[in-house]
């Protein structure tokens, strides 16, 4: 008897302690210091936690006020749409225009997001690069290696991942420069994805797949993932660069009607103001983003433009400019490549189709 | 007690089959989180367990878990209590409800919430105005958590109660006992180690959900990442040591709730032992 | 049968109201009105749409999948889960309490956890994976048979808890009439105690069963998410909210719904034809 009631006594008591907790919280939001929270993609999650710690004395010294950034990393589809459903994103940060137009859809973003900052509103790009095992031994140096019989491909599913996107268009325009018409690309882009071993939800899934179960011979990645691959793992990787590959435009945007709610507008502009900020671009460089700013760029560019990279260039200079690059203006936007490509029904979903 | 006792060969094979079955199924992926958590020493294990993420994760685990072990023994003890004692229709209906949850997917658990609760719902104007935040909230992650260990507790209840019978509650009624000196009198020495056992099956679950919660959280980084969407994130972020160190602090309370599990069993039979 | 009696006249048990109203609030908030949200929302679909959507190649292929894994995982546990439950109530030998102790252990641990780690054990350079993959030629991980491996895995306690309670009652005397009465053990089992734990085992394996078919956590680290070949009902379900198709979503979350609810119907029913055939040989 006597230990039972212990036990329900302990029960209650720890309930009633856990219940409380959110209560305060709630309570002590209300003080002084801001709250911004950031929902990014995937691989930016090393960025900006750097950036944070750059950021935070930044604007303290700025206003004078503390302010604390919480970070929120998926797929970047996936939180695009949370953030459309009511996840309370003060700024959204995330891999494509694509996706920051949902925001904006759903009525959270103003319009002309894309004018608000620099350069289309993407403070850094990035590219789509191969990375593959020491040695290269399946010899893959273009896309149109990826079409070989043998050859394992992982890369995320369109469907569900920003980078992934990129890299299926990526591969239409390598086999568009070839000459060959919507047909054919369609049946070389066809044959690329019967070569995927292993098609995750994200790119950071993907990776994993690559790196730590070893599946497949190339994984397609983002250049700052591939860069995190070889510097995590030294000497069991290396990176090609292909001839042809995207000019991928991650964007950022205040999320107007949250960040108004919060009372948080001026310190989320400043957030993503100051990632133009030289030294925000250098953070941006060493985590492997090709900066914006041609000053630090240059800083960062590799002498000479080797479509193979074996390590991180020890004196840091990583930016191979030797690779030509398409945007998604190419595509016609967006808004049309997704209902080209990845709606339902569209390129994508036809490859997979039964014949 | 042994009736086989003659068919020793039987008897050592299939204690064989079970022994290799386990092993494969459930101890070698113990082992192999305990020896990547370990891989690079004890204090890469230390630091990565009491990182500053890791401790608000698991804490919020345990909110999430207490919250839905208290709302769901309420449930339990309300609906057995309703299901046994009276005669009404409608009964089957309610029983199946019940158990819906366990059969219905995690993903569409979170769906089912974020249908309710997210900004397409009627209800979310409502909800905005008061300033209530219930999806990619610690709401959220609560109601997923109580729904996917919903049956947990009602459902070890039920049968207990069921061949209890109303004798005993009745007598007490006629002499006019209230509800809830009835239950407290009558009832609960019958069910307090079906309840435990329930409470301690309904903890292991909670702990360990992943797929409703993951819809629901948001994942804002010590906000609402509980444990196991923080091991994912740890597994993702080539942090291989902190994900299994994480799972490892998993691992370790999941053997805990089974040893209370076991000894509660043992304490519940020797009670009955006694009695009869 | 005094329980019956009970049951015809009104009770005179109180605290009807406040344990009924206890229990269809909390019932309502937490799975009807969510559970009724989804009806709505997929009701603003034709029927027609709504087939349209569900007769998808794809959706049929993920359907395929998932109740394929499901059943063979199920199976594997309906038979190891009955071999089990005899070992730990029949048999002494020792280690039999550690046995019975992590039987519930996929239910305590992390599905991400269990998925994460039965991933790396099973790919083609894992402790396991390579054994099979240099001796046979069989990929675990990212195969039909690596979903199959998650969903043992996530059902072994189902079917196991549902036997030994059974197995517990059953009078060994009528084991011991039909051994005297010539019967080898193999018939003893299928004719004595087959018929008796037959209802706890439907009900143990469509429990896991239904459970398997839901199951994300660990399948989606297994799983190689290949359309047509290994993408399971609940991931295609998470790729379409991901690609903002509602409709798509909730309907095909809707068609998982009701196999959910048919398998609970189906085990209903067994139970009770199980239930009467067992009461009528007595």
């Amino acid at each position: 008897m006597k230990t039972r009631r212990n036990i329900f006594a302990f029960a209650a008591l720890a309930a009633a302690l856990a219940l409380a907790v959110p209560a305060s919280g709630r309570a002590a939001e209300k003080k002084d210091p801001i709250e911004l929270t950031n929902v990014s993609y995937d691989p930016t999650r090393e960025l900006y936690a750097a950036y944070n710690k750059l950021f935070e004395p930044h604007y303290e010294k700025l206003t004078g006020r503390k302010i604390t950034v919480t970070q929120s990393h998926g797929g970047s589809g996936k939180q695009a749409l949370e953030v459309a459903n009511g996840l309370e994103a003060d700024v959204v940060t995330l891999a494509l225009e694509g996706d920051v137009q949902i925001v904006a859809d759903a009525g959270l973003i103003d319009p002309g997001f894309t004018a608000e900052f620099p350069l289309d509103s993407s403070p850094y790009t990035s590219t789509i690069v191969f990375l593959v095992r020491a040695g290269n031994p399946k010899n893959i140096h273009d896309w149109n290696d990826l079409i070989r019989d043998g050859v394992g491909v992982i890369t995320p599913n369109p469907k569900t991942s920003g980078g992934a996107m990129w890299n299926y268009l990526a591969a239409w325009r390598y086999f568009e420069l070839q000459g060959q018409n919507d047909a054919q690309i369609l049946e070389s882009i066809r044959k690329l994805y019967r070569n995927v071993v292993v098609l995750d939800s994200g790119a950071r899934g993907s990776t994993t797949s690559f790196v730590e179960n070893k599946q497949g011979d190339v994984l397609l990645a983002w250049e700052n993932e591939a860069f995190l691959s070889l510097k995590e793992y030294p000497g069991e990787y290396e990176i090609v660069v292909p001839s042809v590959s995207i000019l991928c435009q991650p964007t950022v945007a205040v999320v107007d009607k949250v960040a108004r709610k919060h009372g948080t507008a001026d310190a989320a502009k400043e957030y993503l103001s100051y990632l133009y900020s030289e030294e925000s671009q250098v953070i941006e460089a060493k985590n492997f983003y090709r900066p914006s700013s041609k000053k630090v760029r240059e800083r960062f560019t590799a002498a000479t433009g080797s479509s193979t990279i074996k390590a991180v260039p020890a004196d840091g200079r990583w930016i191979n400019e030797n690779v030509h690059l398409t945007d998604i203006k190419h595509f016609g936007g967006w808004a049309k490549a997704r209902a080209v490509h990845f709606a339902n029904g569209a390129k994508f979903d036809s490859i997979y189709e039964r014949r | 007690m042994e009736p086989q006792t003659n068919s020793g060969p039987l008897k050592w094979t299939l204690i064989t089959a079970s022994a290799v079955f386990l092993s494969v199924f459930l101890l070698l992926p113990l082992a192999y989180i305990v020896a990547t958590a370990l891989r690079q020493g004890m204090d890469a294990y230390l630091a990565a367990i009491t990182d500053k993420y890791t401790c608000k994760a698991a804490w919020l685990t345990i909110q999430a878990t207490l919250w839905a072990v208290a709302v769901n023994t309420v449930f339990g003890i309300a609906a057995a209590w309703c299901l046994t004692k009276f005669a009404f229709r409608g009964k089957k209906i309610i029983s199946t409800c019940i158990d819906l949850p366990v059969t219905v997917s995690p993903i569409i658990a979170g769906l089912i919430y974020l249908l309710t609760f997210g900004r397409q719902s009627f209800l979310y104007p409502y909800l905005d105005s008061w300033n209530i935040k219930i999806i990619f909230a610690v709401p959220g992650i609560v109601l997923a958590t109580i729904f996917v260990t919903f049956p947990f507790i009602s459902r070890e209840l039920l049968p207990v109660l069921t061949a209890q019978g109303t004798d005993e509650e009745e007598a007490a009624a006629l002499m006019g006992a209230g509800a809830f000196t009835i239950f407290r009198k009558v009832t609960l020495p019958h069910i307090k180690w079906a309840l435990l056992y329930g409470v301690v099956l309904c903890t292991a679950r909670a702990m360990g959900e992943f797929g409703a919660v993951s819809v629901l959280s948001g994942h804002l980084w010590g906000k609402t990442n509980t444990l196991p969407l923080y091991i994912e994130l740890l597994y993702q972020g080539y942090d291989f040591t902190g994900a299994f160190a994480a799972s490892s602090l998993l691992v370790v309370m999941a053997i805990i709730i089974l040893a209370l599990r076991l000894w509660l069993e043992r304490r519940g039979s020797k009670e009955l032992d006694i009695r009869k | 049968m005094k329980f019956r009696n009970g049951n015809k006249r009104k009770s005179i048990i109180p605290g009807f109201g406040l344990s009924f109203g206890v229990t269809i609030t909390i019932l309502s908030l937490v799975v009807l009105i969510p559970l009724c949200s989804l009806v709505v929302f997929a009701s603003r679909l034709s029927p027609a749409e709504f087939l349209n959507i569900i007769m998808r190649p794809r959706v049929m292929a993920s359907f395929w999948i998932s109740l394929s894994t499901a059943l063979a995982a199920s199976l594997v546990n309906a038979v190891m889960g009955i071999i089990l439950a005899w070992v730990l109530v029949r048999y002494e030998f020792p280690g039999k309490r550690f046995i019975d102790g992590i039987i519930e252990l996929p239910f305590a641990l992390p599905t991400a956890v269990a998925g994460i780690s039965l991933t790396h054990l099973t790919t083609t350079n894992g402790w396991v994976g390579k054994v099979f993959y240099d001796l046979f030629g069989i990929r675990i991980a990212y195969s039909w048979l690596g979903i199959t491996v998650a969903l043992v895995f996530i059902g072994i306690p189902f079917v196991v808890r549902s036997i030994q309670p059974v197995l517990e009652k059953i009078d060994s005397q009528y084991e011991e009439a039909a051994m005297i009465l010539g019967a080898d053990s193999a018939t003893t089992f299928r004719k004595v105690i087959f018929p008796e734990i037959l209802p706890a085992l439907i009900s143990g394996f469509t429990l896991a069963f239904a459970r398997c078919i839901g199951e994300y956590g660990s399948v989606v680290f297994i799983a190689g998410n290949t359309p047509y070949k290994t993408e399971i009902v609940p991931l295609l379900i998470m790729a379409e909210l991901q690609e903002f198709d509602y409709a798509a979503a909730t309907s095909i979350a809707l068609a998982m719904l009701a196999i959910a609810f048919i398998i609970l119907s189906a085990n209903a029913i067994l139970q009770s034809i199980a239930s009467r055939r067992i009461s009528g040989l007595n």
